[in-house]
């Protein structure tokens, strides 16, 4: 196979990508084009299809069952680019918004004719306001251009880009919250059924897609599903950008072919740990995934191979912790996220998340009890699948699979009533007191 | 409603296939104009929508860069999550407090500076990392947001919450 070109990535850092006329020298919307010009909505879905590609947004669907699945009943049909990238340790997102904005709105293009969507919605976190502006300035350039708006590049097809820039809400990232949310309301999911495919934005046939996911698909228009299937494991193959922070000597955006093994991506490209430091979690898949550790290495990141480690490969936000590092502090402070960012309709996410939070933080405080930590064993099974989104599901399978693999560090915690790990956590994390 | 706050409600409301919509960006917009949501843009945005204000209250509250309350010209937050909790932004949350004397939150005497720890801001590369009226910095050290606070000191923002 040939060696792994970045594809997603390709020029960021290198090239201005905001620039147009940059954009369109790298073949920029000759993708759009061909769709357009030679392919029928259906073959776009059915080249979408034959690709494998699988949601980029944490939930690994397959993309084009995804868009299979609006009904044909002459209703307005609606896409929504789920830009409201914050789970924890993920920031891929936040760079293609900044840095190739024109290839999110040729994904969004191209994906709308696919759909036959007759209106396409950005849906931006409120807090990239920067990203915000690059976008807005790229779309009104593309407007002009005549790749957005009516009778795109001479074709039939025209569809208009609604920009949102959301308020403040991790929820909102979830699709049913980020409808309710672009239709003005609390960001509160849905029960689903019904899915967005059926009863969407105002009730309409809806696809949300994330943003990587849409980014690659001028990729596949232009390069062909078996080019795209052929990068990493056929189930789910592709270019995928993983977010490497924490412990590394190099933290940052790497696009990888699916199924890299854990320690490749962090030798190879993250610059390895620290001298003398030894690894000991990592969280593969944002704040909402259970951690890998050291004997793990091997583990090809992917949908499937993640998820049999018990884990995911979710957003690609790969957090990782060297030996300094205190689990229970780690743990406090995803609960403290969770407990935050929890809507409130779900009683196990509203109350479960508060108690897990006040049990976390006493342990930290050294004020915790062998009762706690009792308790603390039995609340996957409580808090998991028993709420209207995954939201609920998220609170527990970091804490509890550091629980399982450092038991005697929480333990510790009560016996000595505080961090084992105090002064070497105090360099760590600039604990300071 | 006054005629340009009208004006604007319906330059956003005609974005959308439905009104209700444009919420959201009109109390933004308001916010921006007025430092804060008022009592007022509560009022103007039910009058917009159709509903009451409580339910406008709802909506407003749901979301945490919606803001009830008035905030400093400059608004700093701070991210709390994982990734920067991992490279030092517990330090520099205390040395922030200390430098201000407010805890997480609150706002300066002065009315200039207002603090909050928020979650993760998707920039965990270049951690610890805050926003400052949304505005990204970067590997932020103390020393760094000392700098950073002088610049602060010596300019005056037009608005501490931009809409667009």
């Amino acid at each position: 196979m040939a060696p792994f070109e970045p594809v997603l990535t390709r020029g960021l850092g290198r090239l201005d990508l905001t620039d147009l006329s940059v954009y369109e020298a790298q073949g920029g919307f000759g993708a759009l084009r061909k769709a357009l010009r030679d392919m029928t909505p259906e073959a776009v879905v059915n080249e979408v299809s034959a690709s494998n590609l699988r949601g980029r947004g944490g939930a690994g669907f397959p993309t084009g069952r995804k868009w299979s699945f609006l009904p044909n009943d002459g209703r307005p049909r609606y896409l929504v680019c789920n830009c409201d990238e914050a789970e924890p340790g993920t920031f891929k997102d936040h760079m293609l918004l900044e840095q190739t904005p024109f290839q999110i709105i040729e994904g969004l293009v191209i994906s709308a004719y696919a759909i036959r969507a007759e209106r396409a919605f950005m849906y931006i976190r409120g807090e990239f306001l920067e990203g915000y502006r690059i976008f807005r300035r790229a779309l009104e350039t593309a407007r002009e251009r005549g790749y957005v708006g009516p009778r795109i590049a001479g074709s039939d097809f025209s569809l208009d880009i609604v920009v949102h820039r959301g308020a403040g809400a991790y929820i909102c990232g979830e699709e049913t919250a980020m409808l309710e949310s672009i239709e003005g309301k609390r960001g509160e999911p849905r029960l689903k059924p019904p899915f967005p495919a059926n009863a969407g934005l105002y009730g309409m046939p809806t696809v949300v897609n994330n943003v990587e996911t849409l980014c690659c698909v001028p990729h596949i228009v232009e390069r062909g599903a078996q080019w795209f299937s052929s990068i990493g494991p056929p189930k789910c193959p592709g270019p995928k950008i993983i977010s490497v922070s924490g412990h590394v000597r190099k933290p940052g955006n790497y696009e990888v072919p699916m199924g890299i093994p854990a320690g490749q991506l962090i030798e190879e490209y993250a610059g390895g740990l620290e001298p003398g430091r030894r690894l000991k979690a990592i969280q593969p898949g944002g704040g909402s995934s259970a951690a890998i550790f050291e004997e793990d290495l091997d583990t090809g990141l992917d949908f499937d191979s993640l998820a049999a480690k018990g884990t995911m490969l979710g957003s690609g936000g790969f957090v990782v912790m060297d030996d300094r590092t205190c689990l229970v502090r780690a743990a406090l402070t995803l609960v403290r996220f969770f407990e935050h960012e929890s809507c409130g309709q779900c009683t196990p996410c509203r109350e479960g998340g508060q108690w897990v939070a006040r049990m976390v933080g006493r342990l930290e405080a050294g004020e915790g009890s062998n009762a706690d930590l009792a308790i603390l064993r039995t609340l996957n099974r409580t808090l998991t699948g028993t709420n209207l989104c995954p939201l609920g599901d998220s609170i527990m399978p970091f804490l509890s699979s550091v629980l399982r693999r450092f038991p005697e560090e929480f333990e510790t915690h009560v016996t000595q009533a505080g961090c084992p790990l105090a002064a070497e956590q105090a360099v760590a994390a600039g604990a300071g007191a | 409603m006054s005629p340009e706050r009208r004006r604007k409600a319906e330059e956003l409301a005609a974005r959308y296939p439905r009104r209700q919509s444009a919420l959201i960006p009109f109390l933004q917009y308001c916010q921006e104009q007025d430092g804060f949501v008022t009592r007022q843009a509560i009022r103007d945005g039910a009058e917009m929508c159709g509903l009451t204000e409580a339910e406008v209250e709802s909506i407003a509250s749901f979301y945490t860069l919606l803001f009830r309350q008035s905030v400093g010209k400059h608004l700093i937050q701070v991210c709390r999550t994982l990734s920067c909790m991992l490279r030092g932004a517990g330090e520099l949350q205390e040395h922030i407090r200390r430098r201000l004397g407010v805890r997480n939150g609150e706002t300066t005497p002065d009315g200039l500076f207002t603090y909050e720890e928020v979650e993760c801001l998707a920039a965990c590369d270049r951690a610890p990392c805050l926003q400052h009226n949304l505005m990204f910095h970067y590997n932020v050290t103390p020393d760094e947001f000392d700098r950073l606070l002088e610049t602060w000191r010596a300019s005056r923002p037009a608005v501490s919450l931009p809409a667009e």
